[in-house]
């Protein structure tokens, strides 16, 4: 295979693994909680997105801003009945509650969606240039991937939300007392993690088929990406997920697909030991 | 009497930042010195240096003849050099007692009973006795200072380095402060005191050792530092130091 | 360290252990299941006790440890050398492999060593799942058999876990009343101050993970010569990696017999709740780990009952206690 294609691949699926990881990372970076739930709401936000086509026959497109209204709301109700009491224990308290708190979503989705894989099939063909191919449902997951990456970008830049979770980020006391009130914005970080989950989930359908059986893999993949691009930025998932994702292309190419993973993970160990902040990260929490 | 420690050429750069430029000083057995020198000055990161916290850019840290530039803090401690902490950093669910006798059992290489006698030791000298079974987190400021202190003491130190020992106290607790550590060093142990507090440091010390931008200014006896134009002049900035000298001639 | 020990705890293990070992004598198989189980997770809690309730780093490395354990038990029996000579074995590997992992991944704090403990997991089944020519991959490995009917056999396995479980209480005694122990507390009180009071933080930590690994590797290596099959997802699994520090955080972290409380409690909830909702048992354990973080932040154990007690009766009697 052309090394031009399979580094194309990589860049496509690399975005897709960008808006996979944006919403998992800012969490982590501004509530300082590792949110195990992320992989579970990346398939709910999926298997949403296919019973909308499959049964109502609605566009992918159409339904992603009411998958992503859903899934808000879900993660801000979670944020604001349970997580927030915790924000401020220890890692091993915040992760198990985020666990446990996955336990019951992923049986609830088993037991009522089951895990069938589902897929939203587009039939939109390929394109190809020079030589190089690429399915058109993959180039527009990666348009909508990057355009999210973008508001969610912009977002957090130009509006007022956005700049009350940076300054919580960097100093909640003192948002605190600038009159931010600081859980409500905890609530809306987190829902907008898991906005972007779904969405992520919603792009993601249309291209590969999803699971619950897929959810640890997801998690896995959000780890290594904000440890390789560095917390709380959306510049920092970008670049670690492309950078996940070109890795990930060569590693299958060259060891086969099976080994693909486990360079991430390896590269993972590695970077937190080196250069736990990322490649472009500020200094996270510890 | 011989030398306990010896700088010499001691630099830390971090990245860009020179914090300590080729500062060399001794300190001989016994004595008491001083350093004082203005915020920034570089004299938390010297202590850092000498017990290992940090390592050297270049030069050489020599305790009781042995060469110990890269040694870790632990491996400090356990020769015999003990620090106390501007901010400080106590055990905080442990009890006064336990806190205590940690110094004793790792610092000071004690077995258990031998750790439980000093500290008990320890906790009268420095008058913590009525309050040993408390958390050492709900302590007062003062007492939280006379833990850290008795702490550093149950290591059986030869060398006690005190950094801004009298932050946050007021002028009765400063003088009971001084009165501890003219005390401590009644029984033979060394000391560094770093402070910028210029009266209570001139009226405890030997000897002074002024640091400015990382650099050693000056050295030298109490009045002989007060009087010194480039101390003046580093505290005072050039226009003041002029107007002082002018006014004495 | 310098802590009397009441009495009563110690009396009531001595019972529990008995108790779990005559249950063959009276129990069916069914049971025995149980207390095996009991048994096995007990020894791994106390394992984790060291490394998460005294030294207070979260890790989630437990999975890694009992899979190696299982993994290398099978193999040596596999290899025909005996079957105790193998649990030796695998303890060995297990302990050497924590000890060179600890001195790598101890230097990291919080949120990243978490991380990097449970990529440790994924890691160690990537490559069992990968090396197939050794393990089997993804059809598992199959380990001889022992040798008796099922109910000899699951008294033989409950006696050797109760065993482990009761050498790994054991060393938490030890190391709770000596310098060691102490050492351990002062680190997660407060690591610098540790470091300036002259703890080598380095070597305690190392050999905290080390023993949390231990008693996990000697555990796995039994299990696979009770369960005769193993496959890297079963041994490997993120499940049970998690579990062991909530049975600890149930029963009291840092505590001496939080871990065992811990598990018999979480195991006998699971129990009454897999065998009757089998299809939710995952969403329960979930409920199960919420309620603890809400209700038992500290544990059963470390619950003040004397003042529940009291507020209960109408009696508000002196200050609270710290």
């Amino acid at each position: 295979m052309d090394l031009v294609q399979i580094f194309l691949n990589g860049l496509v699926l690399g975005t897709l693994y960008a808006c996979i990881a944006v919403g998992f990372s800012l969490v982590w970076g501004v509530l300082n909680i590792i949110n195990m739930l992320h992989g579970s709401l990346i398939i709910l936000g999926g298997y949403l997105t296919f019973f909308a086509w499959h049964y109502l026959g609605i566009n992918p497109i159409l339904s992603l801003p009411f998958v992503a209204v859903i899934l808000f709301s879900l993660g801000f109700v979670l944020q604001y009945l349970f997580i927030n009491k915790v924000v401020t224990e220890p890692v091993l308290t915040t992760l198990t509650l985020t666990f446990g708190l996955d336990m019951i979503l992923y049986n609830i989705m088993t037991v009522y969606f089951t895990a069938t894989p589902r897929r939203v099939t587009l039939d939109l063909g390929t394109v190809s240039l020079l030589e190089i191919v690429m399915p058109v449902d993959r180039l527009l997951g990666m348009v909508l991937a990057l355009v999210l990456t973008a508001m969610l970008y912009i977002v957090m830049r130009g509006s007022r939300i956005g700049r009350a979770i940076v300054a919580v980020r960097m100093d909640n006391q003192a948002a605190a007392l600038m009159g931010i009130r600081v859980n409500q914005i905890y609530a809306i970080t987190f829902g907008i993690g898991a906005l972007m989950a779904g969405a992520a989930g919603t792009i993601f359908a249309m291209v590969f088929p999803v699971t619950t059986n897929l959810t640890g893999a997801f998690l896995g993949k959000a780890f290594v990406i904000c440890v390789i691009g560095g917390l709380g930025s959306v510049p920092g998932a970008l670049v670690g997920g492309i950078a996940l994702g070109i890795i990930e292309s060569f590693s299958g190419f060259l060891l086969g697909p099976q080994h693909a993973i486990t360079v991430g993970f390896v590269l993972m160990l590695l970077l937190l030991l080196v250069k736990p902040t990322g490649l472009v990260g500020k200094r996270g929490y510890e | 009497m011989s030398e306990l420690l010896r700088l010499a050429g001691v630099s830390k750069s971090f990245g860009g930042i020179h914090a300590v430029s080729k500062v060399s000083f001794g300190l001989k057995k016994g004595e008491i010195v001083g350093m004082i020198g203005p915020n920034g000055a570089g004299k938390t990161t010297l202590v850092n240096l000498i017990t290992g916290v940090h390592s050297l850019s270049t030069g050489k840290v020599v305790f009781e003849g042995h060469d110990v530039s890269r040694q870790r803090p632990f491996e400090a401690a356990r020769r015999g050099i003990a620090r106390t902490f501007q901010i400080v950093q106590p055990f905080p669910s442990m009890t006064v007692f336990e806190n205590v006798a940690a110094g004793s059992l790792f610092g000071g290489g004690s077995n258990i009973a031998k750790a439980i006698e000093r500290t008990e030791e320890e906790l009268a000298f420095v008058g913590l006795n009525d309050i040993r079974d408390i958390p050492a987190a709900s302590l007062t400021l003062p007492n939280r200072k006379r833990l850290e202190l008795a702490k550093s003491l149950a290591m059986s130190p030869k060398l006690l380095l005190l950094d801004e020992v009298n932050a946050g106290l007021n002028t009765g607790e400063i003088e009971g402060a001084m009165n501890l550590i003219r005390q401590i060093a009644a029984r033979g142990i060394t000391i560094l005191i770093i402070e910028h507090l210029m009266k209570v440091l001139l009226s405890v010390s030997e000897r002074v050792l002024v640091l400015h931008h990382g650099e050693m200014l000056a050295e030298g006896k109490p009045d002989e530092i007060v009087q010194d134009q480039r101390v003046i002049e580093a505290y005072l900035g050039a226009k003041f130091a002029g107007r002082m000298t002018a006014r004495k001639s | 360290m310098m802590r009397r020990y009441q009495p009563f705890g110690f009396v009531l293990f001595v019972f529990w252990c008995a108790a779990l070992l005559i249950t063959p004598m009276w129990a069916d198989n069914y049971v025995v299941r149980i207390a095996i189980t009991m048994a096995m997770f007990s020894a791994m809690a106390l394992s984790w006790n060291f490394i998460g309730g005294f030294v207070g780093y979260p890790s989630f490395s437990t999975a890694a440890f009992f899979g190696i354990g299982c993994y290398i038990g099978a193999l040596a029996q596999r290899a025909d050398a005996p079957m105790v000579a193998s649990w030796l074995i695998a303890t060995i590997v297990v302990a050497a492999f924590a000890a060179a992992l600890g001195a790598i991944i101890l230097r990291l704090k919080g949120h990243y060593f978490a991380i990097g403990s449970i990529a440790i997991v994924e890691l160690t089944r990537l490559i069992t799942s990968s090396w197939s020519s050794v393990t089997g991959g993804g059809n598992g490995l199959n380990v001889p058999l022992l040798g008796g009917s099922p109910d000899e056999v699951s008294a033989f396995v409950l006696y050797v876990m109760t065993v482990v479980m009761i050498a790994a209480f054991i060393v938490t005694f030890l190391v709770d009343r000596s310098r060691l122990g102490f050492g351990f507390r002062c680190i997660h009180q407060n690591e610098d101050a540790a470091d300036m009071v002259g703890i080598d933080t380095t070597r305690y930590k190392v050999l905290a993970f080390t023993l949390s690994a231990l008693f996990c590797g000697t555990v796995g290596a039994v299990y696979a010569s009770w369960v005769g099959y193993i496959d890297p997802t079963d041994t490997f699994s993120i499940l049970l990696t998690v579990k062991v520090p909530v049975m600890v955080l149930l029963g009291g972290a840092g505590t001496l017999f939080g871990p065992v409380v811990g598990a018999v409690g979480f195991v006998f909830l699971e129990e009454v709740f897999w065998a009757n909702f089998l299809e939710w048992n995952r969403a329960i354990l979930g409920f199960i780990i919420v309620f603890l973080i809400f209700f038992l932040p500290n544990g059963l154990l470390r619950i003040d009952y004397k003042r529940l007690l009291r507020k209960r009766t109408g009696t508000v009697t002196g200050a609270a206690k710290s």
